[in-house]
């Protein structure tokens, strides 16, 4: 017997149903599909779609595209019976390795069951003795500066506001790679930050020239395969930031595959058509806390003294790390916690290494206080944000600013398949073949980004106002504003609130 | 909802707490008779080089213990009960004061004294954080704060204020909403030479209080208003701030302001102060007096959400939640200044007091 190669069973476990009545035949759903799941019969003199059943991964392409609304996405779990250890997913992981012998690659974030703990933690309003503020007729500000900034004003001869990066609110978006994403994508993203007022980061794929004209609203990434990095590259950028780790997955590089590497990719990484782009796990020069030091000042150097942001993936001992990347000479340190997306990663990393971005930003903040060095960079926080109640929970914690990536790539249509590794993704976003990239409208993406960074702003301020706050400064690290719910006396602590009730 | 009075002699002509107390005890709607207090500069003379040491103590044996730490720390010059009139209050605790100089300064704390004043502050909060039932809520020099469960006059009576006289004055009637009413608890709060009350509810206190915490302070009471006193300690005496740019950080103007700005180096400076002191910028509904050896000033939130009222004649300046409480300490009031919402309001001695160090405005 021979069993297929992907599935157990030999099947998807999701799979586009057609309402007959409705479908006129037109076969959209057939060149919407880039994994070639449905195809069209003949039968009776009339086309009728049919589903493969073997590469549905749930993407809605079909769905959303279809004229006759004559198609949705069904699930076809596997019937196995119920067990704590062999849940279906296990299964399907055993048949997949046993088939090939390989490392299951997927896309996105972990979604396990560790507990999320943004869902455990409520703010407080005001009621009677202190008035909430309404932000439909009273001021409310988000301004948020980014960087070192001095202790005190003794210390601030010569300093300026403007070697700071100021943003309108404290959200950014986070490093996707030209590569792993394309360049409509991308430059949507950096249309989005200028106009928004905040930043938008490259992740390790270079600046393509036609990003340029945003370069003032970038954070341009420098990373172990170190694509794309010229004289341009670091004198362009807004800041700059060294990727050591990244949340989905700790402790490993990275792989852009030759399919993705293209005629654009392959310019502005600055390597072949074609050719595999390794990023190796760590970078090769840095080895110890003083080599990121060196690598630090020498890119301050190279590019006249702008901030250098240096990005971790949220592990064990990310306190003590974070001290050390501070004491480094970094201006700012990006958190990036266990649920951070990522175009390709095993399965296994991401669902097993690293640490809750809300627990590691507590105790970073929590530690860089205790050093009295708080001031000398600030925190940004990603992975997992899926609403702007997670951003003010983030920022209550002590997060100066939240990046979000997924939620960035859902505004623009992802529906989560979790296959940004193929290179096929069915609305454009993860890919680089041309025909594919084109379903992608640049200009509907940056109003679909606009449109989430609106209303997660009024929502934020919302959330300001009725804790009669009227500037984000006296949310952030303000932890009183937040009370846990169902969680042990130890979780309490290290997340530095009390729980509800108290 | 609290009320709030406040008196100086810019001349620094010593008076009784009379007047202050017409213009506290006026407003008994604002309190519910589970806090008052009064602060006044300037009533200790002879003893003026010297930390006055106010401590509460639930019993005798609290007080001993406060007694043995403080001398174990301090020179102590001169240790006396605090007089009560105690048929006013008769559930209250043991009052004592100490004037004291840092005594074991240079074995602690090379460097010598330039430092007294760190010393001085960080073994009282040690001792209010260790000495169970002890509690010392006043340790400036040359002022005294006085203050209980109880109305603005029951206090006035009961610390028998009639016999003090100082140059400026502070008063408080408590409404508590966020934390019971208890003799710690009253306002005002004292940090050194700066005594502060307010009005409000500070929202901002979680951060305010994690920033304090992050330079030593050590805040035990629960209660927001007592962080402030800790900022103006902080600001002014440790970063060196003059009061404009320390009332600018404490209360900031908008952003939206501060970037239509047309003076850029003004502008710059705020930019400066609101990125820095963005930990200690109050958010929340407040009206707050501040006092300090220099002279005494008001503060309000950027929409006043709690009111204050001011007026100045003939070298003195009056503060009050109330406009007839300002006419409760002069009759014939002329100027009324009621300060716009963000707006601080600054009273300062003609003459720096001979021990008083400078304070730049």
């Amino acid at each position: 017997m021979k069993l297929r190669a992907e599935q157990p069973g030999g099947r998807a476990l999701y799979r586009p149903v057609f309402d007959r009545t409705l479908c006129i035949g037109c076969g959209e759903c057939v060149r919407q599909c880039t994994f070639n799941e449905i195809r069209l019969d003949s039968r009776n003199e009339k086309r009728v779609p049919h589903a493969a059943g073997k590469a549905c991964g749930a993407c809605h392409r079909c769905e959303v595209m279809c004229p006759r609304g004559a198609v949705y996405i069904g699930e076809r779990p596997l019937a196995l019976r119920p067990h704590a250890v062999w849940s279906q997913e296990a299964v399907m992981r055993v048949h997949l390795q046993a088939a090939s012998g390989a490392v299951p690659i997927t896309g996105f974030g972990a979604g396990s069951d560790i507990p999320v703990y943004w869902n455990r933690l409520l703010f407080n309003a005001c009621q009677v003795t202190n008035p909430s503020i309404d932000p439909q007729r009273e001021p409310m500000e988000t301004t948020t500066y980014l960087g070192r900034k001095p202790e005190n004003l003794k210390e601030a001869d010569g300093f300026k506001a403007s070697q700071l990066l100021r943003l309108n609110l404290p959200l950014v978006f986070a490093p996707m790679s030209y590569g792993s994403i394309n360049l409509r994508l991308q430059k949507a993203l950096a249309i989005t930050a200028r106009e928004k007022g905040i930043l938008w980061y490259s992740g390790e794929g270079g600046l393509h020239k036609e990003l340029y004209d945003y370069s003032d609203w970038a954070v341009l990434q420098i990373a172990s395969g170190r694509f794309g990095i010229n004289p341009d590259y670091l004198t362009k950028a807004r800041a700059y930031q060294i990727k050591i780790g990244q949340g989905a997955k700790p402790g490993i590089g990275g792989h852009l595959p030759g399919e993705k590497v293209l005629e654009g990719v392959s310019r502005t990484r600055m390597i072949p058509v074609g050719s595999d782009a390794i990023s190796p796990a760590p970078q090769h020069d840095i080895y110890s806390i003083e080599d990121l030091r060196l690598l630090i000042y020498a890119v301050k150097e190279a590019s006249g003294g702008k901030p250098v942001c240096v990005k971790i993936a949220a592990v064990h001992n990310v306190a003590a790390i974070a001290t050390g990347i501070v004491h480094a000479g970094a201006d700012m340190v990006y958190l990036d916690g266990y649920r951070a997306g990522t175009g390709a990663t095993p399965a296994i990393v991401r669902d097993n290494v690293g640490i809750p971005l809300e627990l590691a930003l507590a105790a970073v903040d929590q530690r860089l206080r205790g050093e009295g060095i708080r001031h000398k960079a600030s925190i940004v926080a990603g992975g997992g944000i899926a609403d702007s109640a997670a951003v003010m929970k983030a920022i209550a914690l002590g997060a100066d600013a939240v990046a979000i990536g997924t939620a960035a790539l859902i505004s623009c249509g992802c529906h989560g398949c979790q296959r940004c590794h193929t290179g096929k993704c069915p609305w454009g976003l993860t890919t680089n073949d041309p025909d594919i990239a084109e379903r992608l409208d640049v200009d509907w993406a940056v109003e679909r980004l606009s449109n989430l960074v609106d209303g997660w702003l009024h929502e934020m301020k919302e959330i300001m106002g009725l804790n009669g706050i009227y500037d984000i400064g006296s949310f952030r690290g303000n932890r009183l504003l937040l009370r846990g719910v169902g969680l042990s006396p130890k979780e309490l602590e290290i997340l530095g609130v009390r729980h509800a009730g108290e | 909802m609290c009320g709030i009075a406040g008196l100086i002699s810019l001349n620094r002509i010593r008076e009784n707490g009379q007047r202050i107390k017409k213009a506290i005890v006026l407003q008994t709607e604002r309190g519910n008779g589970l806090g008052a207090g009064y602060g006044a500069y300037g009533i200790y003379p002879g003893y003026e080089s010297l930390y006055a040491i106010h401590i509460m103590a639930a019993s005798e044996e609290a007080m001993e213990r406060a007694a043995l730490f403080i001398r174990r720390w301090f020179k102590v010059q001169k240790q006396e009960p605090i007089p009560v009139w105690d048929k006013i209050i008769r559930d209250h605790p043991y009052f004592q004061r100490f004037f004291v100089e840092p005594a074991a300064l240079s074995q602690h704390c090379p460097g010598g004294r330039e430092n007294e004043d760190d010393d001085v502050l960080e073994k009282m909060m040690l001792m209010n954080k260790e000495v169970c039932g002890a509690y010392a809520f006043s340790n400036g020099k040359d002022m005294g704060v006085f203050k209980g469960v109880g109305t603005p006059q029951e206090i006035y009576d009961f610390f028998m204020l009639d016999h003090y006289e100082g140059y400026s004055w502070l008063a408080h009637n408590r409404f508590p909403t966020n934390t019971p009413g208890w003799w710690g608890g009253a306002h005002p709060f004292n940090a050194l030479d700066w005594s502060i009350v307010h009005n409000g509810e500070v929202s901002s206190y979680g951060i305010n209080r994690r920033y304090l915490e992050g330079h030593g302070y050590v805040c035990h009471l629960q209660t927001d208003s007592e962080v402030i006193a800790y900022l103006f300690d902080l600001l002014v005496r440790r970063h060196g701030l003059g009061i404009a740019d320390a009332a600018n950080a404490l209360a900031p103007p908008y952003w939206a302001s501060v970037e239509r700005m047309e003076n850029h180096g003004q502008q710059e400076r705020l930019r400066l102060l609101k990125i820095i002191y963005e930990q200690a910028m109050l958010n929340g509904p407040f009206a707050v007096l501040a006092a300090f050896s220099g002279g005494m000033f008001s503060l309000t939130d950027n929409t006043k959400l709690r009111p204050m009222t001011t007026a100045s004649q003939d070298g003195y300046t009056y503060f009050a939640s109330e406009l007839s409480a300002l006419y409760e300490m002069r009759e014939d009031l002329q100027q009324i200044v009621t300060p716009r919402a963000g707006e601080p309001v600054v009273a300062l001695f003609h003459e720096p007091a001979a021990s008083g160090k400078g304070v730049a405005v």
